[in-house]
């Protein structure tokens, strides 16, 4: 069954209301792991958006080839590829963050997401539609992360992209670089669009 | 090879780096399968079977075959963690059918936990051997162990609570990991 929506809904849905990580909790380890400065947050975005574009234009264009028993570790395979041509690109071109994100790289493969993805659109969607699909959602899962990543970085050492926000007399909460302070995050930030999703319904019946 | 002392990444990986607590892996079981503590408790053991079973084939891998060809080695490790758990469900399925049906859809999920998958790297890129390997995996093991059941156990008791309507669900369960997560910190200068 061929879900009907226009190219623009495809692009569109998974940027906000199915929003990878704020809505449907997919690849919540990236998201959390390395989202202690927003820069990092970029690197991994970056990477998982190549991942997922790449496995889901291949994915979609050998659909017919691939065998229905097969198709979850064939698509793991895809993945797996891409995600070792990240790791070496990031590797030769970006070493520090390279260093930074470490193991992280290599943990993209098992981000539930772009399997997600893979499982529930590419394969039964053409290539041009996967595609936007697949920009969607990694757009979505972009601004998740930055928007985690803005948090910890501003309130964890007071700067953004290393330019100190605040003055001199402004205490940094460590708390919000540490492992703690990713759980806490996304915490609030469910909770408060549990709040507006709460508001926008009483105002609906209102 | 690192000169860490057996009882140094034991420990590490159960408390102070807590898989689950401090690096983020293994989260999905984690939320998912957290709300009962004996669900958690089987769900931690299957995971450190798995787990040590994963340390043993990616040190195979490592030192006889991946040697020549480092770069294969993201997907030779994701392709052995998902037969090994297609192997594991299979064997359990016929040597010990009960605990075949308890464990349910959790030993298919493992394919793609993290924790798992996370395991096999860590332990390359510290360049363990192999008992630090098994010491290392089963500390891990235990480790998220003793997160699911500590997590499941607030659960648990917080579920006749009377709490926001919004909280309810994932906000609140990331608010109670962040104070574990917090608790757990205390013991960042044993080692």
């Amino acid at each position: 069954m061929v879900r009907k929506t226009t190219p623009p809904q495809d692009l569109i849905r998974g940027i906000w209301k199915e929003n990878p990580v704020l809505v449907q909790m997919l690849g919540l380890c990236p998201a959390l792991a390395v989202t202690n400065t927003v820069k990092n947050a970029l690197a991994m975005s970056a990477a998982t958006f190549f991942v997922i574009c790449c496995s889901s234009v291949l994915v979609s264009s050998c659909k017919s080839f691939i065998p229905k028993e097969v198709r979850i570790s064939s698509y793991i395979l895809v993945i797996a590829t891409f995600v070792t041509l990240a790791d070496m690109m990031l590797q030769a071109y970006a070493p520090v963050q390279h260093k930074e994100l470490g193991a992280f790289i290599a943990l993209i493969v098992v981000n539930c997401m772009i399997l997600g993805r893979q499982e529930a659109f590419s394969a039964r969607n053409t290539v041009f539609r996967s595609l936007l699909d697949a920009v969607g959602t990694g757009i979505g899962f972009t601004i998740a992360l930055i928007m985690m990543g803005g948090f910890r970085e501003i309130l964890g050492t007071g700067s953004f992209l290393d330019i100190p926000l605040f003055g001199p007399g402004f205490e940094p909460w460590v708390v919000m670089v540490l492992p703690a302070g990713g759980f806490l995050t996304l915490g609030f930030i469910l909770l408060a669009m549990g709040y507006a999703e709460q508001r926008r319904k009483a105002g609906e019946s209102a | 090879m690192s000169d860490q002392t057996l009882f140094s990444i034991f420990f590490s990986a159960m408390i102070v780096n807590n898989f689950t607590l401090a690096m983020f892996l293994g989260l999905c079981p984690f939320m998912g399968v957290s709300a009962r503590v004996e669900t958690a408790l089987r769900m931690g053991l299957a995971n450190i079977f798995v787990l040590v079973l994963t340390s043993l084939s990616a040190w195979v891998l490592n030192t006889y075959i991946l040697g020549e060809a480092p770069y294969l080695r993201i997907i030779s490790f994701i392709i052995v963690v998902a037969s090994l758990v297609q192997i594991v469900e299979m064997v359990v399925k016929k040597i010990a059918p009960v605990l075949f049906r308890q464990l349910g859809i959790f030993l298919p999920l493992m394919t793609t936990n993290c924790a798992i998958f996370g395991l096999a790297i860590f332990q390359t890129n510290r360049g363990y051997d192999f008992l630090q390997g098994i010491v290392f995996a089963i500390g891990a093991g235990l480790g998220l162990t003793l997160a699911l059941v500590l997590m499941a156990s607030i659960r648990e008791s917080s579920e006749l609570s009377d709490i926001p309507a919004i909280a309810k669900g994932t906000g609140l369960t990331l608010i109670i990991a962040g104070s574990l997560s917090l608790a757990f910190m205390g013991f960042a200068g044993v080692l």
